[in-house]
Parts: structure tokens; C-alpha cells; sequence
């Protein structure tokens, strides 16, 4: 009986079997893979090599840029996967998948593992390359506290998108407006420029920005703490905070989708 | 008998208009039962009404003996669901798709493995199963589909249009298939359709649905008797009622419906009528242009009883191109 209560809100094997369709699906499309890394990539070998003596609030440019690029990929593959619900939606796969006994929180669980799993597998991967132009990482610690710092960005940005693919009717729509929202959030945190080079009313807008937080985390658990702007638990602090809330209210959106 | 489907009255009404108008009847187990009416009948909002994704107005209806509302989850769990439009994951191949639908459906391993080898069997899949389903021609697709229905033994299996868009081959293939399987497993099928002679070739029962409400509801053999023995068409010029007044004194013409210049007369008889309403009409004054005698067939049974042809309406026409658009789509 406890065991028929628990499957109504985490049932593995859906769980499992969403995630690995992710997984499937991103393996299949060579060209979502090559296309999502090669902006992060070319902007890390065009604009962070050639710079990459010039200082910033005492730190090489490359140095400082790269954990922003991190943070962008992370912005944009997360936004899409969460927002990509409409694209099941569409092609009517979401169908398949709601008439199945299946609770739908294991449903999105599962899907967003697979998203978050995706895109932390390309930010490791742009990290990566960033270390291979000469960006030094400062520890080991910091390194896997970095990890924690994506994860809970892309859950963020994963709920985000969510709320986006489930409110909106259209995916053309969705791709449209994609940029006009994505393009803001990465100018304003912080992830091409430090803060203090902003006018004050700037600054408050990349207050609110939940990527600020999660560039300023990368940057303080990869580079060090002199590069952070906030203290790391702050950080910390905050991308919980949102990502629970966002993650929590994007699945909330979906369980209440309709099939059609 | 069992009663697998128990509907009572179910309706369902978009913002003020009515979809499914006060439903009622039951299924029995092991039967093939089709919706058959024209688009925008309310077939499909049935359908879904039936399969837990849309909640009904008023009204209510047990599954397999399970309420679609309180217990969505029992019903999801013993039915089976090949909707109008594709749902497979394109990016998947046949094989992939089966097995994601079976550990939805909580399958174990060994269960799961048996089990899609079987409907890979049933619908003649095997050598398909490893290609991605976008690459595959939309017959297959529609057969991985219902390959998919049917993985998770369903004791009801719902197939809405489940031949719409595909070639007339096609067609009767998938057709065979579903007599086949439901012979095979003893799944109670529930299709809806708008095309005649599926319900006529594949159904024991049939109801007839126009705006949203069951016209009549019989074994296809018994709709079409409804109408008459047999029917004689009748091309005839007349001006006025006075045709129809004299033929309405015949004792074996049981209805007379005019149509465009022709007359439709069920009758009760043969070929043997024919020379007598020469010969009547003859004697009248009136000239036949041509006369000829056919059985009834479902089309003139739909006729009968909503009065309107089943036609390929502008409707009909959006719906398919609807249909083929999210195929094509699917495949990019």
C-alpha cells in the first residue's frame, strides 16, 4: 500500500524511461549537438584568445569570460530543453505520454533530469575546451563545487522554459521570441562584462537575473573568489531558491496541460 | 454478456456548444464497435472523453469498471489508444518507441522483451523495428502505432480514425490486422471512422453519431435492413408531389425520399418490381430515365437516419490535410 502511494508521485521506472528517451533523442540529433556547442566555442576562441591578456578587475579576460560562456550555454540548452515540451505537444508525443498510468510529476522529473543532464554534459564540454585555451581551473574542490553551481542553473533555467512551453500555444511563436528573452538574460548577467562597469539602474535589473548568480558561482568556485562578486553561499543560496521555485511552478504549469 | 464500456449520458460541451449530447450505451467485451459519423460529430471527443484525457461535462462512464474520473489510473491501465494523429517519437526508431510505451506501462524486462517480439510479430514488423520512425513510409508508422495499442494487453482497445490518410492497400492491410487481433487477443475494440465501409467491413456493432447525439445503434447488417430490403433508384422527370402521392399508394413501396431529380423507394421485394413500376408509371404518364435496384448499403443507413450523406465535406478535406501536415512535419 505505502509502496502503491508512493509510485503516484515518484515512479522510477517512468522516471528512468523519460530520461533516457532525452538521452536517445539528443544522441540522434548531431546536429542540435554541434549547434549548441559552436556559439559558446567560437565566441570562447574569437573573442576570448585574442583578449585574453587584457585584464578584468585584475583578472585575464579569458579567465573571466569563460565561466560566463559556461553560464550562457547552460542558459540557452536549458531554457530549450524545459521549453521543447511544446515540441512533444506538437508532434503528439505529449499524448503518448499523459494517457499513461503514469503521475505526470514523474513524467516531468524524468524529462528534466534528461534536460539537465544534457546540458550539463555540454557545459562540461565548453568547460573543457576553456581549459584547453589556457584558463586554470584554481582546485579540485572548486571544481566539482562547480558542478553543484550547474546543476541547480539548469534546473533553474529548465523550470523557466517549462513556464514558457507550457503557457505558450505555438512553437513558432516560442522560436521567435526565444532570443528576445534569452539575449537579455545573458547581457545582463554578467557573463561578458563585470557588473561594476554597469550604470547603477543596471545593476539592480542583473540583481533580479537568476544567471547572474549562476555565472557569479562559476566564476567563484572555477577562478577563485576574487573574481566572484557575491560571497559563494549567497550564490548558493539564491540558485536553490529559484531553482526550486521555477522548477516547482514549471511543473505545476505541465501537470495542468492539456493533452491538447 | 459483459459490459466492458458503460456510458451514461456522457457530455461534453466546449464553451457552450455541445460536442457529445447525453451519450448512453454499453460495449461488451469482444467486440468491435465503431462510432461512425461525419467530422465533427463528436466521435473523437467521445474517444477522449473515454480514454481519461478530457473530463466530461455531465454524465459519467466506466472502463473496464472503472470510473474515467475518479479512476483515471485503473482505466489508463487496461486500455489501449491509437489516436488520429501520430504520437510516435520520430527521433526514436519502431523498437524504442515500443519499449519507452511498455515501461510506462510498468512491463519488466522479460515481459517487456516477450511482449513487443509479439506485436512485432502480429503486425508483421520484424526487420522494420530498428529504423527510425521518421524514415519509415506513413503505413508502417500507423502500424507501429497500433503495434503500440496493443503492447500492454489492453482489455479495451481505442482507435480513433485509425486509417485516416493512408493509401486504400494500406488500409485494408491495417484492417485485416485489427479483425486478426481482435480475434487473436480478444481486445474489445472501439474505432471511430468516418468512412463506411470500414465500420461495414470491421464492426459487430455500429452507432450512428450526428451532432454529438447516437442517431441509431445496431449490428451494421441490422442498420442497413433499417432501410429497406432493397433499395431502387429511380431517375424520373416530374414536376409536383403527384408521383410521389401515387407511388405513396403502393403497398410494397415502404419510403419514398426525393433527391436531387431521382427517388430513392425502399421496397419491400426484388427484382420482380421492377416491370411493375415500369409498367405504373407507364400508366401515369410518367418516363423513366433509368431504374435501378441495390442493396442498402451503410451509406444509405447513414442517410436514413440523419438525413445527410457522409460526404468528403470541406471539413473532411482540412482534417486530412491536418493530418498529413503533422505526419510530414513528424518526419523533418
Amino acid at each position: 500500500m505505502q509502496r502503491i502511494e508512493l509510485r503516484k508521485v515518484i515512479d522510477p521506472l517512468p522516471i528512468y524511461t523519460m530520461w533516457l528517451r532525452e538521452m536517445k533523442r539528443f544522441s540522434r540529433v548531431k546536429a542540435r549537438i554541434i549547434g549548441s556547442l559552436a556559439m559558446p566555442f567560437l565566441i570562447l576562441v574569437f573573442l576570448g584568445l585574442p583578449m585574453r591578456s587584457v585584464l578584468i578587475e585584475d583578472i585575464g579576460f579569458l579567465n573571466f569570460l569563460a565561466p560566463g560562456i559556461v553560464g550562457m550555454t547552460l542558459l540557452f540548452s536549458a531554457t530549450m530543453t524545459g521549453a521543447s515540451i511544446l515540441w512533444d505537444k506538437e508532434f503528439g508525443f505529449l499524448k503518448e505520454v499523459l494517457v499513461a498510468p503514469v503521475n505526470r510529476f514523474s513524467i516531468i522529473l524524468g524529462r528534466s533530469l534528461g534536460g539537465i543532464t544534457i546540458t550539463t554534459i555540454q557545459a562540461m564540454i565548453i568547460l573543457g575546451a576553456a581549459v584547453a585555451m589556457g584558463v586554470r581551473i584554481t582546485s579540485v574542490s572548486g571544481f566539482f563545487l562547480s558542478i553543484v553551481v550547474m546543476l541547480l542553473t539548469c534546473a533553474t533555467f529548465t523550470g523557466f522554459g517549462l513556464i514558457l512551453g507550457t503557457r505558450l500555444a505555438q512553437s513558432e511563436g516560442l522560436m521567435a521570441m526565444m532570443p528576445l528573452i534569452t539575449l537579455p538574460i545573458m547581457f545582463l548577467s554578467g557573463a561578458f562584462f563585470p557588473m561594476s562597469a554597469m550604470p547603477s539602474w543596471v545593476r539592480y535589473i542583473m540583481y533580479i537575473n537568476p544567471l547572474t548568480y549562476g555565472v557569479d558561482g562559476l566564476r567563484g568556485t572555477l577562478i577563485g573568489s576574487e573574481a566572484a562578486v557575491f560571497p559563494l553561499w549567497l550564490n548558493f543560496v539564491v540558485l536553490v531558491a529559484l531553482s526550486l521555485t521555477l522548477a516547482t511552478l514549471g511543473a505545476y504549469f505541465f501537470s495542468r496541460m492539456e493533452a491538447d | 454478456m459483459n459490459n466492458v464500456i458503460e456510458i451514461e449520458a456522457l457530455t461534453k460541451a466546449f464553451n457552450g456548444l455541445v460536442a457529445v449530447d447525453h451519450i448512453s450505451l454499453n460495449i461488451e467485451e469482444g467486440e468491435i464497435f465503431g462510432f461512425l459519423g461525419p467530422n465533427g460529430a463528436g466521435k473523437t471527443t467521445a474517444i477522449k472523453m473515454l480514454c481519461t484525457i478530457l473530463n466530461p461535462t455531465s454524465g459519467s462512464a466506466r472502463v473496464c469498471g472503472y470510473d474515467i474520473v475518479q479512476q483515471r489510473d485503473e482505466v489508463r491501465e487496461c486500455i489501449g489508444i491509437v489516436f488520429q494523429d501520430p504520437t510516435s517519437d520520430t527521433f526514436l526508431t519502431g523498437k524504442e518507441n515500443l519499449d519507452f510505451h511498455a515501461r510506462m506501462y510498468h512491463m519488466d524486462k522479460r515481459t517487456r522483451e516477450q511482449r513487443i517480439a509479439e506485436v512485432l510479430g502480429l503486425l508483421e514488423l520484424q526487420g522494420k523495428e530498428k529504423t527510425q520512425i521518421q524514415h519509415c513510409s506513413g503505413g508502417i508508422q500507423r502500424r507501429f502505432e497500433v503495434a503500440r495499442g496493443f503492447l500492454n494487453h489492453p482489455k479495451v482497445l481505442f482507435l480513433d480514425e485509425p486509417t485516416l490518410g493512408l493509401d486504400v492497400q494500406t488500409r485494408r492491410s491495417l484492417w485485416d490486422y485489427i479483425k486478426m487481433l481482435n480475434e487473436k487477443e480478444g481486445t474489445t475494440m472501439i474505432l471511430t471512422t468516418h468512412y463506411i465501409e470500414e465500420a461495414d467491413y470491421l464492426c459487430h456493432r455500429a452507432a450512428i453519431i450526428d451532432m454529438g447525439k447516437i442517431a441509431a445503434l445496431d449490428t451494421p447488417e441490422k442498420l442497413k435492413q433499417a432501410v429497406g430490403l432493397n433499395l431502387i433508384s429511380l431517375q424520373v422527370a416530374y414536376d409536383d408531389d403527384s408521383l410521389v402521392n401515387l407511388l405513396k399508394q403502393i403497398a410494397w413501396i415502404k419510403k419514398i425520399e426525393a433527391r436531387d431529380s431521382s427517388l430513392e423507394l425502399s421496397i419491400d421485394g426484388g427484382e420482380e418490381k421492377i416491370p411493375e413500376l415500369i409498367d405504373f408509371t407507364d400508366n401515369h404518364n410518367f418516363v423513366i430515365s433509368s431504374i435501378e435496384l441495390h442493396k442498402p448499403s451503410l451509406e444509405d443507413a447513414f442517410l436514413h437516419y440523419t438525413g445527410k450523406a457522409i460526404r468528403e465535406e470541406e471539413g473532411n478535406l482540412m482534417e486530412l490535410w491536418k493530418a498529413m501536415m503533422t505526419r510530414s512535419r513528424g518526419r523533418k
